[in-house]
């Protein structure tokens, strides 16, 4: 691990501590030549100390930004910390921010285990715990129980335990472990889905189940795998299967009953997609009847992918819920020229009837599975003489976007990662511009394509802290060989066509952790991690930023500056969300599960053969190493600060 | 050794080389129908009560396994049924591994031949009716080349199509040192 400072005036210099790779120490160097000496020596040191665990610092910034010159969340979307943490971002606008600041740098080297909780699974556990007035809730992947903790007591003992049994063949549809991103409580119920396309409501204090809904069938290839987002009387989900040709879709259930309020499909005619006269798309690519039909070949919509498999934002003051779309399917553009609408792209839709108020293709007929997923964060950033309201995005194709969240339109688009795939986003028309030499066409294998399909960053959300106005991204450094197929569809089966083949990007190190300046579009400080990283990360008023590796450290590292304060190592990989609460008895906690998996960990949790270079949809490459490194089995740990 | 029994040797391990590339290219075009039903292959590694052993292998299996034919066209089939979306080139990935020497519901070719045409509970899907029983042994025969098992000189170079990935004979391979996995 390396720590990598920027300065404003400094593009992309870099130094690593004098101290070397084993120490750790701080040393303040000042002077871009010895920087640029001392870079080149540690370009060399840092290839011979590639898997070191060490890390090693550099300058440190000069403090938070300037109080109230800074991108703030808007007040309606995040409200005060009451101490609890009932969603997986935190609150509506996805910050992932904690107010608590019993612990901080100063004492952040003292955090101790408070307790401890297996979860009884062997899969990637990408899940948040919830904590609800003292008592702690965990969603496990498959099969999806739901425990709840006693945080009145000592150790936490369970209260209850609610197993939805789902089906067991729904583990033979999910396409990159039999994850589960977490529930959500609100008005005294948790809410959660099943890998079987369910969606369950189960009473807070008793466990008893309130209502359930069919929503995914496993025929057709649909899973459930995200957390979702209950927002006016609306529990909104959505589904997966992106690599399975299914057809992808967001349905709104009514709160209190689980019945259907409405359903919007991302695909197909625009009465399908809830397309009216509210809609009104920023850019003219976006812009015309029944593009969801019209811009793939003749039914190939029907079964084109552009799910709903991760995060929601909601913004109380428009009614509007935010979400992106998964790739279009299969893998192989060959078979699906055309915009493939509206896959890879962002959706605003009013809550309450699922109308689509605006559409933003990100990635138009995506070459690479560039997913659109990713966390969508609110924030009003200043702009002119007063704020301006906006989405954050660090997306899977390697760009920092920063959108006005009434409009669509795209204010920047920034690289925070390596990209030689595309060239930039036009801001003009708001395209993005692929680089020709890397275009995959079936019958070839096309090299060094970076970023590889897991994009710059993947699913695991970034954290916003309103005290630095910085985003902390936990992200990839990956590229890949692509060769496409001409792919079958059969219903229920992968439809991908395309052998992959992942590895490190330029430098060698598999993941970074970035704190990014989205007001001056530039990374503040970088950690550069040996394996990629897939732990959302969590930020707190204390000034410090947690997030785990796949090798199974959990980090606390300086807010402002990178540098490394604690960490724990735990039993298995981390690829959870940490996240920070009140306890009963006033003190603050930091939670994570512990449970290597996901795409990246499959190559662990499903114990795969690393001979095969394609394995896990050419993610096993990349990681051939980790089997050695780290081994399945969630479980939950729970810091404080000795009393 | 004396001369002559050298040249007998000789000879016999001729005649055996010679047998043993018997079955290698037969394509069995015109052979009599044999039954049609894929067996329910039991696992060598369960209990058998009131016997002491596993049942004798389906005689299918002989016309099948190590034969260049049926593993080329199990290739092309692994491909084109989308089994290569799940388990990839052997690696898994969504369902298990198929070239490593851990087989959860048996490795001999008819068990191997069961588990495609039944499916199993915890995702793999049933192709029975979908996929002729030819094609399932042919499908089980590539599957358990996957694994290594089957001589090289078997398996195909390359694969049917362009691919980022590695030849089957030059695929690395594990120890095999499973009792699930031992040669048939």
């Amino acid at each position: 691990m390396r720590i990598v400072q920027y300065r404003q005036g400094t593009q992309k210099l870099w130094a690593p501590g004098a101290g070397g790779f084993h120490g750790g120490v701080m040393r303040r160097v000042t002077g871009a030549l010895t920087v640029a000496i001392l870079s080149a020596a540690a370009t060399l040191l840092g290839a011979c100390h590639r898997s070191s665990s060490t890390q090693s610092t550099s300058p440190i910034a000069e403090g938070p930004l300037p109080a109230g010159n800074h991108a703030l969340p808007p007040a309606a979307a995040a409200p005060a910390d009451d101490g609890n943490w009932v969603m997986p971002g935190k609150n509506y606008a996805a910050t992932r921010f904690s107010a608590l600041s019993q612990i901080t740098p100063a004492n952040v080297s003292k955090l101790a285990l408070a307790f401890t909780f297996s979860t009884a699974t062997n899969k990637g556990f990408e899940a948040p715990p919830l904590v609800v007035n003292g008592t702690m809730y965990v969603i496990t992947p498959y099969p999806n129980y739901l425990y709840a903790l006693d945080l009145t007591k000592p150790g936490a003992p369970t209260k209850w335990v609610f197993k939805p049994k789902p089906a067991a063949a729904s583990q033979g549809v999910a396409c990159c472990d039999v994850v589960n991103r977490g529930a959500v409580y609100d008005n005294g119920k948790i809410f959660f889905n099943t890998l079987d396309g369910q969606t369950f409501a189960v009473d807070a204090n008793s466990g008893q189940m309130a209502w359930h809904t069919q929503l995914g069938d496993i025929q057709r290839g649909e899973t459930i795998t995200m957390a979702p987002l209950v927002a006016n009387g609306k529990v909104l989900v959505g589904n997966s299967g992106g690599e399975m040709g299914v057809r992808g879709w967001i349905a709104a259930l009514d709160e209190g009953s689980g019945k259907l309020a409405w359903k919007a499909y991302n695909t197909g005619p625009d009465k399908d997609v809830l397309i009216g006269a509210r809609f009104k798309p920023f850019y003219p690519m976006d812009q015309g009847k029944d593009l969801g039909v019209k811009s793939w070949p003749p039914d190939a919509w029907k079964i084109g992918g552009a799910t709903t498999w991760g995060w929601l934002a909601y913004d109380p003051e428009t009614h509007l819920v935010f979400y992106g779309t998964s790739n279009p399917g299969p893998w192989n553009a060959d078979q699906r020229p055309g915009d493939n609408k509206w896959s890879a792209g962002l959706f605003a839709r009013d809550v309450n009837t699922g109308e689509a108020v605006w559409h933003y293709q990100t990635t138009p007929h995506d070459l690479f599975d560039y997913d659109d997923v990713n966390e969508i964060i609110l924030a009003d950033i200043p702009w002119g003489s007063g704020r301006r309201p906006v989405l954050l995005r660090p997306d899977r194709n390697g760009y920092f976007y920063v959108m006005d969240r009434r409009t669509g339109q795209v204010l920047s688009a920034t690289p925070y990662g390596y990209i030689n795939s595309t060239k930039g986003v036009d801001l003009k028309n708001g395209r993005l511009i692929y680089v020709a030499d890397k275009e995959p066409k079936a019958g070839r294998v096309t090299r060094d394509i970076c970023p590889a399909s897991p994009g710059a960053k993947d699913w695991n959300p970034a954290a916003f802290s309103p005290v630095t106005g910085l985003v902390y991204i936990p992200h990839n450094n990956l590229c890949m060989d692509f060769s496409g197929m001409q792919a079958n569809y059969i219903s229920g089966t992968p439809y991908v066509g395309a052998d992959v083949k992942m590895y490190a990007g330029p430098g060698g190190n598999r993941g970074v952790f970035t704190a990014w300046d989205p007001i001056n579009r530039r990374p503040v400080w970088e950690i550069k991690e040996d394996l990629p990283l897939w732990s959302p990360a969590l930020a707190t008023a204390g000034n410090l930023v947690f997030y785990g590796t796949m090798d199974g450290w959990f980090k606390a590292v300086d807010a402002r500056n990178g540098k490394l304060l604690w960490q724990f190592k735990a039993g298995s990989g981390i690829i959870g969300q940490p996240i920070s609460y009140r306890g009963p008895d006033g003190r603050q906690y930091i939670a994570v599960v512990a449970g290597v998996g996901g795409w990246a960990g499959a190559i662990v949790s499903a114990q795969m053969d690393p001979h095969d270079p394609t394995g896990a949809l050419g993610f096993a490459n990349a990681v051939k190493d980790l089997p050695m490194k780290t081994t399945a089995g969630g479980m939950l740990y729970v810091f404080t600060l000795p009393r | 050794m004396s001369s002559p029994s050298r040249v007998s040797l000789l000879v016999l391990g001729a005649a055996a080389l010679a047998l043993a590339a018997c079955n290698r290219e037969e394509h069995h075009s015109r052979a009599k129908p044999i039954g049609e039903t894929v067996p329910a292959g039991e696992s060598p590694d369960t209990i058998f009560p009131g016997s002491s052993t596993a049942p004798p292998l389906d005689p299918r299996a002989a016309l099948y396994d190590n034969n260049v034919n049926a593993i080329s066209q199990g290739q092309q089939l692994f491909m084109q049924m989308n089994c290569v979306g799940c388990h990839s080139h052997g690696g898994g990935g969504m369902g298990p591994p198929l070239m490593d020497d851990e087989w959860r519901y048996g490795g001999r070719i008819d068990q191997i031949a069961t588990t495609i045409a039944e499916g199993r509970p915890n995702g793999m899907p049933s192709w029975r009716g979908k996929l002729t029983e030819d094609q399932i042994w042919d499908l089980a025969a590539y599957v358990r080349s996957l694994s290594g098992l089957p001589s090289k000189d078997a398996v195909a170079s390359r694969s049917e199509s362009m691919s980022a990935g590695t030849p089957q004979t030059l695929t690395p391979h594990a120890e095999m040192n499973n009792s699930d996995a031992v040669p048939q």
